[in-house]
């Protein structure tokens, strides 16, 4: 089991660009459609679960399926699969990064892509706003959350953990209010 | 002593990544500036090789930045420490799933706070974002062409979804593409 696990998460680590979420459709088609170790609705939970825990998505993904299939030895194949390809690559590059930046050639190429990276990481949010139903007054909330963390160097930990506070308090007063009325 | 600092580092963008990604840059960029690690003109060159590279975000730059500050031992503790809360967290689940799935389905403070956090996660990202313009990754009016262009072609498919917008909104293709732009411009 371990190996069949580290050969399937190893061919989806190394044949995904772009991180957790390109990983997903290429999970499903080979946990779900070719082996069959779990089922659609299941792997549907799976995602959501891997969604709402902290962590990188494939890694959680990989926890949660190593686990259902195989156990302990499941989650170590997996794991072991999903994270080894990018860690290799990205090694090798490291290993060679700050040489090849003093290039000339390199550093103009990288001149032209900084620009982008900022476009791509900005670009989704509208996307996002409009899935997450976005509306005028919940706005404020990632409007306060951005500018803490740009303008006043606010760790985004706290940024976090102020979100989980206020809304189980909101929860909270709004439930005794809630019961009090009654 | 560094070996302890990656390790707290990276076990805190572990614990507190949530929303995958693109939301867990800020969380690195604030880490490895506050530690001086690496320059923020560095960080979005490893966030582009990040993009054109298989893997997730999260364990690309917590391999680069282990390696860069403390050699091969200090990539693998680095990468080990941001899978650590997942392993964690997500066994506990997986162990409790059926207890868990009945318990909180439904419930108030679990599905509010999962909603308000998707909020905040988009305003991590948005921070992360401006955070990079800055002088050192806009050089010029170029830059800005390129940052208006990308961010064009990537909102696209949701303006008209078809073949071409989609193949165009591809972030590697961008990344290539602006890599050609900047070869042409600069060198």
């Amino acid at each position: 089991m371990f190996w069949q696990l580290f050969y399937t998460y190893l061919k989806i680590g190394t044949f995904t660009l772009g991180g957790g979420y390109a990983m997903l459709p290429l999970i499903q088609r080979e946990v779900v459609d070719r082996k069959g170790w779990i089922d659609e609705e299941e792997f549907l939970n799976m995602i959501a679960l891997a969604q709402a825990a902290p962590g990188l998505i494939a890694v959680n993904s990989a926890i949660f399926i190593g686990w259902r299939v195989g156990g302990w030895k499941g989650v170590a194949g997996a794991v072991l699969g999903a994270v080894l390809p990018s860690f290799i690559i990205i090694l090798a590059i490291a290993m060679v990064f700050r040489e090849w930046k003093e290039l000339p050639a390199v550093e103009a190429v990288f001149k032209g892509i900084r620009p982008a990276v900022v476009a791509l990481i900005a670009a989704p949010l509208f996307k996002m706003a409009k899935s997450a139903k976005m509306g005028w007054i919940t706005a404020l909330i990632p409007i306060t959350a951005a500018t803490l963390i740009w303008l006043c160097h606010v760790n985004p930990v706290w940024v976090i953990l102020a979100t989980i506070i206020l809304t189980i308090l909101a929860c909270f007063i709004y439930n005794s209010l809630y019961r009090s009325s009654k | 002593m560094l070996y302890l600092q990656l390790f707290i580092s990276f076990f805190k963008i572990g614990l507190f990544g949530f929303g995958g990604g693109l939301a867990i840059l800020s969380l690195i960029q604030m880490e490895v500036e506050n530690h001086g690690w690496m320059s923020q003109q560095e960080f979005v060159d490893i966030v582009a090789v990040s993009q054109v590279t298989p893997g997730p975000i999260g364990i690309n730059c917590a391999t680069y930045v282990g390696y860069t500050t403390a050699g091969i031992w200090g990539s693998i503790l680095a990468t080990t420490a941001i899978i650590l809360p997942s392993l964690v967290i997500m066994l506990s689940i997986c162990k409790a799933y059926f207890w868990l799935s009945k318990r909180f389905q439904g419930n108030m403070y679990y599905e509010q706070t999962l909603r308000m956090l998707r909020f905040t996660v988009i305003g991590l990202i948005a921070s992360a974002a401006l955070m990079l313009i800055k002088p050192t990754n806009f050089i010029d009016t170029a830059s800005w062409i390129i940052f208006a262009l990308v961010a064009f072609f990537t909102i696209l498919p949701q303006l008209s979804k078809n073949k071409v917008t989609e193949i165009i909104s591809h972030p590697i293709l961008l990344i290539v593409l602006a890599g050609i732009a900047g070869y042409v411009i600069y060198a």
